[in-house]
């Protein structure tokens, strides 16, 4: 029999707040984390918001000496994994520990890092640069650390697929269990690249929003108005278990991750295409084995780009006819901004939140309407739902795509 | 640079270490080794020796750093490069 896979725990760590109680409330609250860049100048740059984590101690989740040594990418994904272990009532003993994986991602990796050490060179020489340059900026440390820190001896790895490397650890992280090579797996993803690099790249591509003097109206997805998308950072972790492991401890489940699909669009380096998420979303829904009016629910990629959410629109209208006119998509981006490779797992998290609460958060700031966007994308206000099942959407740069289908756990 | 006393060199390595590997300035004496004691690994001892040279403004060959196993080692080299 197919070993099924559950979601016992999350860990989320948002412009909204470190803690599920601060994320997911205020998402459903429709709370914008937009704000005036704080962690350093951003007056040079054409776009000075940004969705930061501001309430988040380190030395809460790391002593000192790791804090110093590691990037900030790595700090969120510890913190994020200790609240999803808390979440779910997991201590990873010597006996589970083989059987314990991590499959913790990011889009890009240590960049605060990496232009901390480039500078250095730069300016003082090649001798000037950290033995702990490679191991805090390389995008799989992330995993590593988190492996290292709750002593998680199973699988160890990393997707670094863009904005959807997060739902790719996911997905892999799922079929890691379901064909039994582990037990629990820590997925999801983390990012910190509120960086003046970082935002200076983006601008140069026109991707981001200039919305300076708006910043809570900033990220405005399906919107006619909307001009880029917002960067966020932070990590959204979930605590997968197969399901007899979760049963025989009696740990509370949030949901059943019932299907996974990736699909290339082979088209361009950052323009999406219109058949790549459309294959996606169908490979997920035969995986699930579901038909698409089964579907209550899409946590959509939502940028607030003008291109991706026409795309994204077309794409659902095309999988879901004209049912897709009565299934409610929201993107909570409006609310997080987006958080590159952690933005599957936050993502993720919402969505089994969203399952398991009976509540859809909505997409905020859509006060005018794109006539190209023309479905149910739950506008200014949470709805009060019973779902069943639902898909969380995720695109990234390099035209690969992934989709996840969670369904609301009833024994 | 300007001549230092030895307890002021002293003082500055001991804070030093105690920064670089996250331990209370109290728990660090001279005859605490880096990786014995203190828990340093290879990585630590390179970027301890990177934070002496910029303290100091001196030049440490890696066939020196070898020799760098205690506090009371770290605190000797910087004074006989003094001298």
């Amino acid at each position: 029999m197919k070993r099924r896979v559950v979601v016992t725990g999350v860990g989320l760590i948002t412009p909204l707040g470190t803690g599920n109680e601060k994320s997911w409330k205020g998402i459903c609250e429709g709370i914008p984390g937009i704000r005036r860049i704080q962690k350093f100048d951003p007056s040079v740059l054409k776009t000075q918001i940004a969705g930061e984590v501001l309430d988040l101690d380190p030395v809460d989740f790391m002593d000192p000496k790791e804090i110093r040594r590691s990037d900030p990418f790595i700090q969120y994904a510890v913190a994020a994994t200790q609240l999803a272990l808390n979440d779910a009532g997991l201590e990873i003993t010597e006996d589970i520990s083989p059987d314990v994986g991590t499959f913790v991602s990011s889009g890009i990796g240590g960049l605060d890092s990496f232009q901390k050490n480039v500078i250095e060179m730069h300016e003082r020489g090649p001798s000037r640069v950290s033995p702990f340059f490679i191991p805090s900026m390389i995008a799989n440390m992330a995993s590593g650390y988190v492996s290292i820190f709750f002593h998680a001896k199973g699988p160890n790895c990393c997707t670094t697929t863009a904005c959807a490397a997060s739902a790719h650890a996911i997905g892999d992280a799922a079929k890691i269990i379901e064909r039994g090579d582990a037990d629990v797996m820590i997925a999801g993803g983390t990012e910190a690249p509120i960086l003046p690099v970082a935002i200076a790249g983006f601008n140069s591509m026109k991707a981001l929003s200039t919305r300076n003097e708006e910043p809570h109206r900033a990220s405005r997805p399906f919107d006619k108005e909307r001009d880029g998308f917002v960067m966020g950072e932070g990590a959204g972790i979930l605590i997968l278990e197969e399901l007899e492991f979760a049963k025989k401890r009696r740990a509370r489940v949030y949901a059943e991750v019932i299907g996974y699909g990736m699909s290339s669009d082979a088209y361009h380096i950052t323009s999406p295409s219109l058949d790549g998420p459309v294959r996606c979303m169908r490979r997920t829904l035969r995986d699930a084995q579901l038909n698409p009016e089964d579907i209550d629910y899409i946590n959509a990629h939502g940028t607030s780009t003008p291109q991706n959410d026409v795309n994204e629109t077309r794409a659902v209208k095309e999988v879901f006819n004209s049912y897709a006119y009565k299934l409610p998509i929201s993107s909570t981006k409006s609310m997080t901004g987006h958080l590159l490779g952690a933005a599957g797992g936050i993502e993720a998290a919402f969505t089994v939140l969203a399952l398991y609460n009976g509540i859809i958060p909505p997409t905020i700031n859509l006060d005018y309407p794109d006539p190209d966007c023309d479905l149910d994308y739950v506008p200014h206000e949470a709805r009060d739902i019973k779902i069943k099942t639902a898909l969380s959407n995720s695109f990234g740069f390099g035209g690969t795509n992934a989709s996840l289908a969670f369904r609301r756990f009833e024994g | 640079m300007g001549i230092q006393h030895e307890q002021e060199i002293v003082g500055k390595v001991k804070k030093m270490v105690a920064s670089q590997l996250g331990k209370p300035e109290d728990e660090i004496s001279l005859e605490s080794a880096f990786i014995e004691d203190l828990g340093a690994d290879s990585l630590d001892l390179v970027e301890l020796v990177m934070a002496m040279e910029d303290e100091f403004g001196v030049e440490i060959s890696d066939e020196d750093a070898q020799r760098i196993i205690t506090v009371q080692d770290a605190i000797n080299y910087v004074l006989e490069r003094r001298k």
